[in-house]
């Protein structure tokens, strides 16, 4: 009987997941077998072995990580220093609160901060460094970035912080461990499943990121995720973007297994 | 209780019994009725509203607009079907595609005695011979709008200028490969339509050399940055740059002397069409010369209309550089449909050239 019943709840799940994940992998690995004028071949597999496409897979790999790195440095003492204070829930609602505005409205926005005469350069002259070139940058294209992923890298950190058992901070300095020693040794070991989870949870999607490349890098970036967008929507061929598609998903399926959980045992 | 409960049904079965019966009423009226509506698919901003309401004031057909922000977005929404477009307006190209994929209705010349209005000039084009398929809507050009006070009161007139080294950091390029690899095979004298590979290699090579002077390669954005002055120079297609001048007076268009791209937007009935009919009716509307002026001022693009261009401003008719007389436009070239592989490969070059580093 309970099985059964059981089975019943399993029903909108496995729909959602056949008809929402599995199939649309399934549509994308088949359309990759397919070059443009439509015939069944491996062509597409070997184009993505041709410097253009390695060089480009190289260059979103790079752009991923240092846009996970910076979160990270800048993530964690955040999410320390938040798990100290007194309002809390304020705090972190203030760091969430961005992710309720639309991507593209915050990337519109700071091409106007960036530009020649906008805030940034404004500031900056007042300093006295003076006028810069602030858009279509690297600095530009990785502020942006960090700025629209932290969130996602704070809250698993916080979470972890907050889970961790203040007994175990009172016993390493009862024990005479310096306050680096206690982060060393106790804190960050025991908070490194929420440190796992920020970074999945930011290089997953900044690996595909496309439309801040234009926006914001003016397309001096180039990541797979651009090259997706324009074999589906500008050259048409389905099939090199299914290619490149297929690609991401391994890609991120072995980032998964790698920083996933491990059982301990 | 009972009271409040037996409300709620009653108040629901009523709104489904509305609900049905307003969608069997929009049923018969587009199969049966025929002709109520017209659903029009348009590029954004590319019509003046006040003609779409005298247009339904007129014939008494509802007009649906929708719109588009690629051809290619537009013919792929076309080609999946359940939708029911009466007109497009697609560019050149992508017509020549359209016809081969057979998704376009052929128009009834006698159902349009406006097209007479339409200059001998823009007719019979290599897209479309004897105009079977389509009417000019707006054509222009690809050029360089410049502003001459943030370059020193230095012109530009060539493609060629491009490439000084004065310009470091100051162009702002379309994100085209078309335009972008047309730019560069123009500038060394071969045409947009080129498909012989070493004059294509020679081409992407020589944009590499114009890294250095790109700033960044933008999308419609092109238009606020030029405006705000973020460079001084931008490759864009004639309307927008009227449209980026009108903002800011500093800035000047030029159709490059080595030729550019000549495009036009036409007027189509796809096969999706349900009123076609009423798409003949509206076509033949916006081709009647005073409704064609209102939208040519609206719009602020080149109008392929003979008489209507007369009954425009004379500082705008006269403007030879976005009305080039017929020995400037005889020089440049329409895209030609260079097929799915071609254009695959145009756009792989484009994208080797994104990826070149300063």
């Amino acid at each position: 009987m309970q099985t059964r019943y059981k089975n019943i709840y399993l029903i909108p799940y496995v729909l959602w997941i056949v008809l929402f994940v599995i199939a649309p992998i399934l549509l994308i690995i088949y359309y990759s077998f397919f070059n443009i004028e439509g015939h069944l071949t491996f062509d597409n597999y070997i184009q993505f072995f041709t410097p253009v496409y390695l060089k480009m897979a190289a260059s979103s790999f790079w752009y991923a990580f240092l846009i996970m790195a910076i979160s990270l440095i800048i993530a964690y003492p955040t999410a320390l220093l938040l798990t100290r204070t007194k309002h809390k829930q304020l705090w972190l609602l203030l760091i969430i609160l961005p992710t309720w505005i639309n991507l593209l409205l915050k990337a519109y926005a700071f091409l106007g901060i960036f530009g020649t005469y906008g805030p940034a350069n404004t500031f900056l002259q007042f300093i006295g460094i003076g006028t810069k070139q602030l858009l279509f940058t690297d600095f530009s294209f990785l502020f942006v970035s960090v700025y629209i992923f932290i969130p996602f890298m704070i809250l698993p950190i916080f979470n972890a912080l907050e889970e961790l058992n203040p007994s175990l901070i009172d016993a390493s300095r009862d024990l005479g461990g310096s306050p680096w020693t206690t982060f060393r040794r106790v804190i960050f070991p025991l908070t490194l499943d929420g440190v796992k989870s920020g970074c999945q949870a930011v290089f997953i999607p900044a690996l595909s990121l496309f439309m801040i490349t234009r926006l914001i890098a003016g397309n001096r970036v180039i990541t797979l995720g651009t090259a997706i967008e324009e074999h589906f929507l500008v050259t048409q061929d389905w099939g090199m973007g299914a290619t490149i598609a297929v690609f991401l998903i391994i890609a991120m399926a072995i980032i998964m297994i790698l920083t996933g959980k491990r059982r301990r045992g | 209780m009972k009271a409040l409960v037996r409300a709620f049904i009653l108040v629901f079965i009523i709104a489904f019994a509305f609900m049905f019966l307003s969608s069997r009423l929009n049923a018969t009226q587009d199969f049966a009725g025929g002709g109520k509506t017209l659903t029009i698919y348009n590029w954004g901003d590319y019509i003046d509203p006040q003609l779409i309401k005298k247009f339904e004031q007129q014939t008494g057909i509802q007009v649906i607009y929708q719109t588009f922000d690629s051809n290619e977005a537009m013919m792929t929404k076309i080609e999946q079907g359940g939708t029911t477009f009466d007109v497009a307006v697609p560019s050149d190209y992508t017509i020549s595609k359209m016809k081969e994929e057979h998704l376009l209705i052929p128009l009834d010349h006698s159902q349009l005695p406006n097209l007479k209005y339409i200059s001998p000039r823009f007719m019979n084009l290599s897209f479309d011979k004897g105009n079977k398929y389509s009417v000019p809507y707006f054509w222009g050009t690809v050029g360089i709008v410049y502003n001459a006070d943030m370059l020193g009161g230095k012109k530009i007139t060539s493609w060629n200028d491009l490439w000084d080294k004065d310009l470091k950091n100051q162009i702002l390029l379309v994100d085209g490969a078309r335009e972008v690899m047309g730019l560069s095979l123009n500038s060394l004298g071969y045409s947009l339509n080129d498909t012989n590979e070493a004059h294509l290699q020679q081409a992407k090579a020589k944009l590499n050399q114009l890294t250095p002077n790109v700033k960044a390669i933008v999308g419609d954005e092109i238009k606020m940055l030029l405006a705000n002055e973020e460079a001084a120079v931008g490759v864009v297609w004639s309307g927008d740059a009227a449209e980026i001048m009108s903002e800011n007076n500093k800035l000047n268009y030029v159709i490059p002397k080595e030729g550019s791209n000549l495009w036009f937007d036409n007027m189509v009935i796809p096969k999706t069409a349900k009123n076609v009919k009423g798409a003949h009716a509206f076509i033949n509307f916006m081709l009647d010369p005073k409704n064609a002026a209102q939208n040519a001022e609206y719009v602020g693009y080149s109008t392929p209309n003979e008489k209507a261009l007369k009954l425009l401003p004379k500082d705008v008719s006269t403007d030879k550089r976005f009305y080039p007389d017929k020995a400037t436009t005889d020089k440049l070239e329409v895209y030609d449909n260079l097929g799915k592989r071609m254009l695959a490969h145009y756009n792989e070059l484009f994208l080797e050239f994104k990826m070149h580093h300063k």
